[in-house]
Parts: C-alpha cells; sequence; structure tokens
C-alpha cells in the first residue's frame, strides 16, 4: 500500500495531520467500565423497584420472628385491624399479618426456585440450540416444541394429585418443569439473530471457544430478556401456585400468598367485608411484581444505553418548548 | 519474516430452498491466488459477486466446499490447537465498524481478550500496557480515555480504528480487510486507509483488500482480481488492470467510476435509457456477460 497524498508538498510524512486526517476528538468524561458497568445507575425508578422488592423480602425474612403464632387460634374471629392484631384475625382466629409474613417466604420461595429453574431450563435448550444450530438444534427444539404443546396447568394437576405429600420445593420444581418451554423458544430465536451478528463473528476470527463466546458475547446482550422472562416465571409461578392452592393441590400444610387468598375466598371474607384479609396478600402479589418490573426497566438502560439519555431528552425538548412559550409570551425571557 | 497464505481453487456453493425445491448457489468459484508480507491485493467487484464470501472462508467463518487455503505451504486446520495457530496469523477487518463490536463490552475488553487467547500478553499490568500501546498505534489518543468507553461513545472511524487494533492484537501477518471504509463517511475514508498502510509497512503484513473502489484498489495495492458472479475475470498489476483492462466487465466497472470529465454525461445516458424503455433487468449492462 502507498499513501495517497492530497497536498503534493506534504510529502511521505506517514502520521502527519495532511495524510493521517484529523486526530479523532473525544468528548466527555468516560462512561463507567469494569464490573461497575455491569451494574445499573440509580435512578429513581431502580431506587423505587429496589424499594419495593428489597422491602417485601425482607419482611418476608424478618416479620416471622417478629410477628406472632400465625397458627394461634385463640383470638376472636374476624376482628378488625387494631393494636393487637394489626392486621385483624380471619375465619380462625389467626393473626392475618403472622399469616402475611409466613405467606410471603413461602411464595417468595416458590417464585425464586421456579424462576430459577425454568431460566436455567430456557437457556440450556434456547441459547444452545440457537447458537449452534444443526442437529443439536433439531431435537432441542423438538423437546421444547413438545413441552410447549402440553398443556401447563393440568399436567400439574395431574403430577401434583399422584403426590402423597407435597412440600413447597415439590410444587416450585414442578411449577418450574412446566414453565420454561416459552421463554426458549423467543431466547432461541433471539440467539439465532445475535449469533449471525459481526461482533459475534469478530469474537469466533480472534479464536474465542464456543463457552465463551455464549457466556461473554452473546448472554449479557440477552440481560433484559432474561431478567423480563425471569419476571414473568417469578409471576407466575406465584399465581400458578395459587390456583394449584385454590383446587386443594398446592402445597400441603405450608402457608403462602395463594393459600391465604384461597382461604379467605372460601370462607366468604369478601361478603363478611373482611377486607384485611385479602387485601394485604393480593396488594403485596402487586407491589412485588411492580418492583421486579421497574427493576426490569433499569436493567434495559445498561444494555440499551441510548435509553439512558432518553428522559434526559423528553425533559430538554420540554424545556425548550417551555423556554419558546415564554419567549412567545413576554418580550423580554425572564431567568428561570 | 517469509511465508505466504495461499488460496487453491476455493470454491463455495449456497443451498438455497424455495419450498421443497432447493438449488445451489456457486458464490465462489475456483478462486486462486497467494498473498505475501508485505503485499496488498485488491479483490474488487459489485456486491454479491463473492468478495465478502472468499473473505469469510479464509477467516474460517465459512467451510469452503472444495478448496484449499495454505498457509506458508501447509495446509490449515479446521478446529482445534490448528486454527488457533492459524488465527494468529490470520486476522480479519470487518465491513461494519457498527456491527463488530459488542455493544456490552468496553474497548479494552474488546483488545484484552485476542492478547490474552493468543499469549500475548500474560500478567494483568502487560494485558493493560499493551492494550494502551494498540490504541496508540491506531491513532486513538488518549489511549486511557478510550480503553474504558463503550462502542456507542465512538464514531464510525474511531471504531474501525478499535477494529484494526483487534486483528493486530494476536500478532497476525495477513490481514482480511472487507471493505473496511465502506461504511465510513467520505472524509474519514482516507485517514483509515492511510493508517492501515502506515501499519503495513511497520509490521510488513500481507493485505487482502476487499472493495468495490477502483480508485483505492489502484493506490493501495499491488495487484487487483476482478472478481465477477463467483470467478476471477482478471487479475494483474493494479495499474494494468487499470489502465489496460482486458474483460468486458472491467471495462464496466471502470467506466462506471466517476470522472470530471464525463460530469452530465451519465445522468443524460440515464434519462435517455429510461425515454427508451430499456427495462431494468440490464440497468448495468451486466446480463449478456
Amino acid at each position: 500500500m502507498s499513501d495517497i497524498d492530497l497536498t503534493p508538498s506534504a510529502g511521505a510524512d506517514v502520521g502527519s495531520p495532511a495524510t493521517e486526517a484529523a486526530r479523532p476528538t473525544l468528548s466527555g468524561p468516560p462512561q463507567r467500565g469494569g464490573v461497575k458497568a455491569f451494574l445499573p445507575r440509580l435512578t429513581g425508578k431502580l431506587a423505587v423497584g429496589l424499594f419495593l422488592t428489597i422491602g417485601i423480602s425482607l419482611f418476608a425474612i424478618i416479620a416471622p420472628y417478629v410477628t406472632q403464632d400465625p397458627r394461634n387460634y385463640d383470638s376472636d374471629r374476624f376482628l378488625p385491624p387494631s393494636g393487637a392484631h394489626l392486621l385483624g384475625t380471619n375465619n380462625l382466629g389467626a393473626d392475618v399479618l403472622a399469616q402475611l409474613a409466613e405467606g410471603a417466604a413461602g411464595s417468595l420461595m416458590v417464585g425464586l426456585v421456579t424462576g430459577g429453574i425454568a431460566i436455567f431450563l430456557s437457556l440450556v435448550f434456547g441459547i444452545i440450540a440457537g447458537y449452534i444450530g444443526g442437529w443439536t438444534d433439531e431435537v432441542l427444539s423438538l423437546i421444547t416444541s413438545i413441552m410447549l404443546v402440553i398443556p401447563g396447568l393440568p399436567l400439574i394437576i395431574v403430577i401434583a394429585a399422584y403426590l402423597e405429600s407435597r412440600s413447597l420445593i415439590v410444587i416450585a420444581i414442578i411449577l418450574g418443569l412446566t414453565s420454561w418451554a416459552g421463554p426458549a423458544i423467543v431466547l432461541r430465536t433471539q440467539a439465532r439473530s445475535l449469533r449471525n451478528r459481526d461482533y459475534v463473528a469478530a469474537a469466533r476470527v480472534a479464536g474465542e471457544r464456543p463457552h465463551r463466546i455464549i457466556l461473554v458475547e452473546i448472554l449479557p446482550n440477552l440481560l433484559p430478556l432474561l431478567a423480563a422472562q425471569f419476571l414473568g416465571a417469578f409471576i407466575a409461578a406465584i399465581l400458578a401456585e395459587a390456583g394449584l392452592s385454590f383446587l386443594g393441590l398446592g402445597p400441603s400444610g405450608s402457608l403462602t400468598w395463594g393459600v391465604m387468598l384461597n382461604q379467605a375466598m372460601a370462607h366468604n371474607a369478601f361478603q363478611v367485608g373482611a377486607w384485611w384479609w385479602f387485601v394485604p396478600p393480593g396488594l403485596l402479589i402487586a407491589l412485588f411484581g411492580c418492583g421486579l418490573s421497574l427493576i426490569n426497566f433499569s436493567i434495559d438502560e445498561i444494555i440499551n444505553p441510548k435509553l439512558r439519555n432518553a428522559p434526559a431528552a423528553v425533559k430538554s425538548v420540554r424545556k425548550a418548548r417551555k423556554a419558546g412559550a415564554e419567549v412567545a409570551s413576554s418580550a423580554t425571557p425572564k431567568e428561570a | 519474516m517469509t511465508g505466504s497464505l495461499e488460496v487453491r481453487d476455493l470454491t463455495k456453493d449456497f443451498k438455497i430452498r424455495k419450498g421443497l425445491k432447493s438449488s445451489h448457489l456457486r458464490a465462489a468459484d475456483s478462486v486462486s491466488f497467494t498473498l505475501e508480507p508485505g503485499k496488498t491485493i485488491a479483490l474488487v467487484g459489485e456486491s454479491g459477486s463473492g468478495k465478502s464470501t472468499v473473505a469469510r472462508m479464509i477467516a474460517k467463518l465459512e467451510t469452503p466446499t472444495s478448496g484449499q487455503i495454505l498457509l506458508d505451504g501447509e495446509d490449515s486446520a479446521t478446529h482445534g490447537r490448528g486454527l488457533r495457530e492459524y488465527r494468529n496469523n490470520v486476522q480479519m477487518v470487518f465491513q461494519d465498524p457498527f456491527a463488530s463490536l459488542n455493544p456490552f463490552h468496553s474497548i479494552a475488553h474488546h483488545l484484552e481478550r485476542p492478547l490474552r487467547i493468543h499469549g500475548q500478553a500474560k500478567t494483568s499490568d502487560e494485558l493493560r500496557a499493551k492494550t494502551l500501546e494498540l490504541l496508540e498505534r491506531v491513532n486513538l489518543l488518549p489511549a486511557e480515555s478510550y480503553a474504558e468507553r463503550r462502542p456507542h461513545e465512538l464514531s464510525g472511524g474511531q471504531r474501525q480504528r478499535v477494529a484494526i487494533a483487534r486483528a493486530l492484537a494476536p500478532g497476525a501477518r495477513f490481514l482480511i480487510a472487507d471493505e473496511p471504509v465502506s461504511m465510513l463517511d467520505v472524509s474519514i475514508r482516507l485517514g483509515v486507509l492511510n493508517l492501515l498502510a502506515r501499519l503495513q509497512r511497520e509490521e510488513n503484513l500481507g493485505v487482502l483488500y476487499i472493495t468495490h473502489d477502483l480508485a483505492t484498489a489502484r493506490h493501495f495495492s499491488d495487484e487487483i482480481l476482478v472478481m465477477f458472479r463467483g470467478k476471477v475475470v482478471e487479475r494483474g498489476p493494479s495499474d494494468e488492470v487499470i489502465l489496460n483492462p482486458q474483460h468486458d466487465y472491467t471495462k464496466l466497472l471502470l467506466s462506471a467510476a466517476p470522472e470530471p470529465t464525463n460530469q452530465g454525461k451519465l445522468r443524460r445516458e440515464v434519462r435517455e435509457e429510461l425515454a427508451s424503455g430499456v427495462g431494468p433487468g440490464d440497468r448495468f449492462g451486466t446480463s449478456g456477460l
């Protein structure tokens, strides 16, 4: 190769400004790198999400030690909230707050285990099928498709009915084994798209091994999807567990939010007007889902950095419009 | 260091499925050439002529249907330690700098991985020093500041410099540059090409420069290969090919290049062609070739 000289007098001075174009310039301080880059930035959304999720999780961990015995039936029935019973009592005279605390631990445990199993299986089946392709893809996709068309709830009912004693863990494992197929199909499609990106090809040319390409180059770009799916599996597990409990196939002898809702419904809490029995578990399910979604939005911003600037851009447009309106309304714009 | 990267009768067929019928598309047909250190071969041709397929086969991203890729006279491996050894010597710069860097990772990550994989650096201090040195060599200064950035903070030209640095990281002797400047602004193309030329001189690299731009092909390369529908239809020293084209397709390519004296003429020709009602099938005059 030989340099093209735009200016004949510049000669062959390699690296001079004339031949090698102006040196690229940078603006602004570098954004964070290293381990910190993996963590979302603390925004209002993330703060609220973390507050809700951590708050409810702490409630599930700590409250059972502080509250009364959830299976002490000495108090009167259907007592409204008072100093002695902060959330009143249920049809048997048990303290609702104590039941809520123990139910939180049970529900979150089912959600976590189910979400974990579902995500792990969907990762194995989805990403390996999508990245490797060929016969591996055919076999793994076939298994995924079979799992997808098996109706979930009836299968769970059959399995749950077959098992004589059902602990929370068993329920969680059954739910996990029946809920991974949908996410796996989405992940497979996404992995198929990502494997054709140039940066994956570049990693292969650089000599990266397949497992590292999957884990380091492809997986981080799937994080928001995984987070969304984990969230979905989490919430779906809590609801499915409530559904099983409603049919009398829930965990035997354990308390969860689902069991509480089921008991409240079975014992006419709504007709009696005992809102303190069914509102708290329902509200906690909703708030927990809300908190996880807000965290999910923040994870989205790490993966797609363009989203970080979106709120600022909207704000500046709003500011400019306001300034424009002020200029139009008064001849001398005021200092804000 | 002497040696060569030789491509012998490289052929690639793609299977095209259309419903139940399947047909074969020959993307590259018996392509042969020898790349030597310090020399540049330009591969020119229109879109779809098989240039990139040849590049991807040499980079071992596609498996050739038939033919051989020989490094220093020996057949190259397709997997395992042999492939790693091959990649030590042959690297590639991709066309689109916006797609070839992982948006999730910092610039430093993109350079550290090849350095580590190919044993160029053992300790993390050494790794850091080599990364910064690479960034300095592609004129990204201050290097410390660039190392911590993510690809989205850089312009197209800056990203392509990072991609070039990544290709240099394993200490390669042969570089495949697949249209390295076609996605960049015209104003920064020359800078990137001159950078490639400088690095080539410093390292005595053998470069396969893939392009559709005949002007830069002539200036930057010693030999030009013209590809048309998978076949090499003309080859020779670059001035020879440009000044004295033999094949009809090469003549057509040259006539399509803008020339100041022709200003306005092409537009007139297009208008006449449209007025005369010649179908779009022969817009580029290649159907008779």
